[in-house]
């Protein structure tokens, strides 16, 4: 690797006329050694990043006294084992009546063909979407400042004809899948989702599509 | 023959600049480095598209996946005196050595009584150590440990927070430290249910709002128009 030298520097052919010259170059090797074992251990030990992590308010818990308005454009969600998850309208209906009909659950699933979870909110959330791409476009060609594109985003997020989505879970579902979700519904621009526990007709519903085991 | 073959010995090779690189990284990544200890779990979160940092002011639970929680802060001096408090309300001593060591520690899942043990373990028996079952956190019975290091840990990592806000008002510089803030890592694997259970122990603390830990997923574009 380094050169070794051999024998001093000066004082070769005799050393005539000048006088003797110490050699100042000393042998690096042990320190260059030394310096390439440390950078290894740095560069193998370093954490790069910070954790990233995502921002989650959950709701506080209903005052009891207080009547519960009935969620108009609702979706609710409803995951379970095996990563399956499923999907109903409006208000639960455990039977037919005047306002509708009994609530059945449609399945979708994490991935991306046309049965996707992704898939089924795109179309779903389509006119805000279109609000916020356009916007981002703006913002990207710089015609509207930062401040200003994150307060229109969020106003087109709490647009108020757009649906609330619910997310409940049985007790065999993961974390994972509450985790994707709520990143698909963040990824499709939705303003309003929040996580609820599941409901006792709701249970039975899922476990009749899912199975008991 | 234009040349005559050079003499025996090394070529001679100026290395200046590669040394000079070598030792510019070698203290970037020093000066960078933090070191710390390892976690009594491996937890491996799922990835979303989330972008905020963790703060570093934080207070932390983890979740295995097989529901054991573990609780940790990142303030070392909320973290001690977090301790004092839980000590005397569990009537459970500690030394003073004990509770400096403590302090060291990254997060812990034993119940407090097995706390003492637990940190005059060395740090290898410490990843076995069989009272590791996770803090207590039963929801129905009074015995939710995880509720009281939440809650007196919160409060004094927020007095921490304020004192150290008041001293930089003092003294006239510019405040950066943040809010503690709190966190939720689980492993993915995790079932929902297990961490239902942790979340439903913020909330009755009347604690909404949560950081929850992920990895990051490649691409975090917002809309993808063509799907």
């Amino acid at each position: 690797m380094a050169e070794i030298q051999e024998g001093g520097g000066g004082g070769k052919k005799g050393g005539k006329k000048r006088a003797k010259k110490q050699s100042t170059r000393i042998d690096m090797t042990p320190m260059v050694d030394l310096a390439f074992l440390l950078l290894t251990f740095f560069v193998l030990t370093a954490t790069f990043s910070k954790p990233k992590s995502m921002e989650l308010t959950f709701p506080a818990p209903p005052d009891p006294n207080q009547k519960v308005e009935e969620v108009k454009k609702g979706i609710t969600f409803l995951l379970s084992k095996d990563d399956r998850i499923f999907y109903y309208e409006g208000q639960f209906r455990a039977a037919d009546d005047e306002k509708g009909t009994k609530t059945t659950l449609t399945e979708l699933s994490f991935s991306q063909d046309k049965n996707g979870l992704h898939k089924f909110l795109l179309d779903k959330n389509k006119e805000m979407q279109d609000q916020v791409r356009a916007l981002d476009i703006k913002h990207k060609n710089k015609q509207l400042a930062d401040t200003t594109f994150k307060r229109m985003v969020r106003e087109v997020k709490a647009n108020k004809e757009s649906y609330t989505y619910l997310i409940k879970t049985d007790d065999k579902a993961t974390y994972k899948n509450v985790i994707d979700v709520i990143d698909e519904l963040n990824v499709n621009v939705v303003g309003k989702y929040v996580m609820v526990d599941i409901l006792k007709p709701e249970m039975d519903l899922v476990t009749e599509k899912v199975g008991t085991n | 023959m234009s040349k005559k073959p050079s003499k025996g010995g090394a070529p001679a090779l100026d290395m200046t600049p590669m040394v000079d690189l070598a030792f510019l990284l070698v203290t970037f990544f020093m000066l960078t480095a933090s070191f710390r200890m390892a976690e009594p779990v491996v937890v491996d979160p799922p990835s979303s598209i989330g972008q905020v940092d963790l703060p570093d002011n934080h207070i932390m639970v983890t979740i295995d996946k097989d529901g054991r929680a573990f609780f940790g802060i990142s303030n070392s001096t909320a973290k001690m005196n977090a301790l004092r408090q839980m000590a005397a309300k569990y009537k459970v001593p500690f030394t003073e050595q004990q509770i400096v060591k403590f302090s060291g520690l990254p997060s812990f899942g034993v119940d407090i009584k097995d706390l003492p043990a637990y940190i005059d373990a060395k740090e290898e028996a410490r990843q076995n150590f069989k009272g590791q079952k996770g803090v207590p956190l039963d929801t129905i019975t009074p015995n939710n440990q995880l509720k009281d290091w939440i809650s007196i840990g919160g409060t004094e990592a927020v007095k921490m927070y304020e004192e150290a806000k008041l001293k930089a008002a003092d003294a006239g510089g510019e405040f950066k430290a943040e809010k503690p803030r709190y966190a939720i890592k689980c492993a993915a694997t995790t079932k929902y249910i297990f961490v239902k259970d942790v979340i439903k122990t913020f909330t009755d603390l009347k604690l909404y709002q949560f950081n929850l830990i992920t990895s990051l997923e490649g691409g975090g574009t917002v809309i993808d128009p063509t799907k």
